[in-house]
């Protein structure tokens, strides 16, 4: 699904003396079926900017275009449930979500709201419980007999249940073991491969390098670049000015230049890495 | 949840942000005493111009008290319509059925406005301008004479400090997840009642499970940094009492003073 920003700005409790700005004119494309991270300081308004996709926040002013909805500083909250259908959301902890019985009850949940009947949902848990790794036996579960890491997973499985198509994703991955970070984010990639447009908001540049097909840099409302993982990471003035850090390849990769490899562009992941060393230690 | 103005302090400075906690917190409660003297205009006109001038000795916005109003309307229009238009009297200006309005009802729902308005006021002041944490010291500190009767002081006022530390905390939490269960499309504030309370079992129940969670938390983290129960603990925050403070007291004589004067005139 195609998603646009025009001129959006948004500022919080506009009609108190304590307010605050939240966006201040962002305007992007992001286009159906990409992968796009969204990297920024802590505050820097990628929530902010997320929320606008599924109306949980309105601009002050300016459109976004998602799909064939329109969300502008008029738009009713009735009738929401359409787009917000249409697109999902993983909050950051989103364990905190669960609150039915069983794990089966909280991811048909979501489905029913949009207007599944019984036997959809059901499926669609059924489905949904094994994409996300686990076995159709913790179905029967109660989701606050889980560990952590499963409740993470019941709650994004609660999420994809309603077959968004659009997934947006809030540092999914916060807390987790690098083994079910790894298994999170590949099955977000799996999700893209089934037409599926992600939004990921991450501190971790490395999931950026690794899986996103675009990158945009948020500072202090504003939205300061956007292109390629690739383009960015070898923008080292908008690295620096913004405090983003480097994937672990790139950094490897300054060091070993610093002892007189050369690079043309930064390789940002780990294949690449070896692949440019390889080639300049054997010639070719 | 943002709006709400009562009981939300407003960073700032100026005498009533300097002046004894206890003493504000007192002065508060004596305040609201003394507005029930109040018995003709003058004596509430005079209690009118005492709480602007607190508000402009504050220099706090003004708007601000007037927005703590707010989520009190309903409960003032329905008690100023009750003494105005039930308040028995031999020539009404106006009667329906069981409704008369007179000139007397019209007085007395003035007064109980004028009531509202001082109370609110000041009570916002008190809040607008003390720390939770200062309230909740001042009551400690108040309350340390029940010491004698066994009445457990620190407990309660740890109890209230941590309770009052917590409000913003859970309105954050029930933000976070209201905005969740919305995206898993729940619809707040539509159809009939049932389906309206039926909307927040879906937010009651994890706002349960993460207070239980952060309050065990927040227990072993005291735990381990030594908190033993109550007794002979040292204080981070002293509150000291000054000149200014025995100033304001004599200044809140004076004002008792003038408003049983303006009182007796009828």
């Amino acid at each position: 699904m195609r998603i646009e920003f025009e001129k959006v700005t948004h500022s919080y409790e506009s009609s108190n003396p304590m307010s605050g700005l939240g966006l201040a004119n962002v305007s992007c494309t992001i286009e159906s079926g990409q992968f796009t991270a969204i990297v920024g300081k802590t505050g820097s308004g990628k929530s902010t900017l997320v929320k606008h996709i599924n109306a949980l926040l309105k601009p002050t002013s300016g459109t976004i275009t998602v799909g064939d909805h329109q969300i502008t500083p008029e738009t009713d909250n009735k009738n929401l449930k359409p787009l917000r259908k249409k697109v999902g959301m993983v909050f950051q902890f989103p364990e905190s979500q669960l609150f039915e019985d069983t794990v089966e009850k909280d991811i048909m949940f979501g489905p029913k709201n949009f207007g599944f009947t019984e036997e959809q949902a059901k499926e669609a848990a059924s489905k949904m419980i094994e994409v996300v790794g686990l076995g159709p036996d913790y179905l029967t579960k109660s989701p606050f007999d889980l560990s952590g890491g499963q409740m993470r997973r019941v709650a994004i499985a609660g999420v994809l249940a309603s077959d968004p198509e659009t997934i947006i994703l809030d540092e999914p991955t916060a807390g987790l073991d690098p083994v079910g970070r790894k298994e999170i984010m590949d099955l977000f990639k799996a999700q893209q491969s089934r037409g599926k447009t992600i939004i990921l908001i991450t501190h971790n540049m490395d999931d950026v390098a690794n899986y996103a097909d675009k990158l945009m840099v948020m500072h202090d409302s504003h939205l300061v670049g956007q292109g390629t993982p690739k383009q960015v990471f070898n923008d080292q003035e908008l690295l620096n000015k913004n405090y983003i850090s480097l994937p672990q390849s790139a950094v490897f990769a300054q060091k070993l230049a610093a002892k007189g490899f050369t690079f043309d562009q930064l390789p940002i992941t780990i294949s690449e890495l070896t692949a440019e060393i390889k080639q300049q230690i054997h010639g070719d | 949840m943002d709006k709400l103005i009562i009981g939300r302090y407003l960073p700032g400075d100026s005498l009533i942000y300097r002046l004894d906690p206890r003493l504000k917190f007192l002065i508060t409660f004596y305040f609201i005493g003394i507005v029930f003297l109040a018995n003709n205009v003058a004596s509430y006109a005079f209690l009118l111009v005492f709480v602007l001038f607190a508000v402009y000795v504050s220099k706090v916005n003004l708007l601000f008290f007037i927005k703590g109003l707010r989520p009190m309307f309903w409960l003032i229009l329905f008690t100023v319509a009750l003494q105005a238009f039930f308040t028995p009297s031999n020539d009404p200006i106006w009667h329906w059925a069981f409704l008369t309005l007179s000139k007397d009802g019209l007085v007395i729902a003035a007064y109980i406005f004028m009531r509202f308005i001082l109370i609110i006021f000041i009570s916002t002041l008190l809040t607008l301008t003390t720390t939770p944490i200062e309230i909740s010291d001042s009551i400690e500190s108040i309350l340390k004479p029940l010491k004698a009767v066994k009445f457990p002081v620190t407990q309660v006022a740890l109890m209230l400090s941590i309770a009052l530390r917590f409000v913003p905390l859970l309105i954050d939490e029930t933000t976070k997840i209201m905005d969740a269960q919305r995206a898993r499309g729940v619809d707040f504030g539509e159809g009939g009642l049932i389906k309206r309370i039926k909307a927040f079992v879906p937010i009651l129940i994890p706002l349960f499970v993460s207070s239980f969670s952060i309050a065990y938390d927040l227990a072993i983290a005291m735990e381990s940094r030594g908190y033993k129960d109550g007794e002979g603990r040292s204080k981070y925050r002293v509150l000291n009492w000054s000149k200014r403070d025995n100033w304001t007291i004599v200044f809140m004589v004076l004002v008792t003073a003038i408003l049983l004067l303006l009182r007796s005139y009828r």
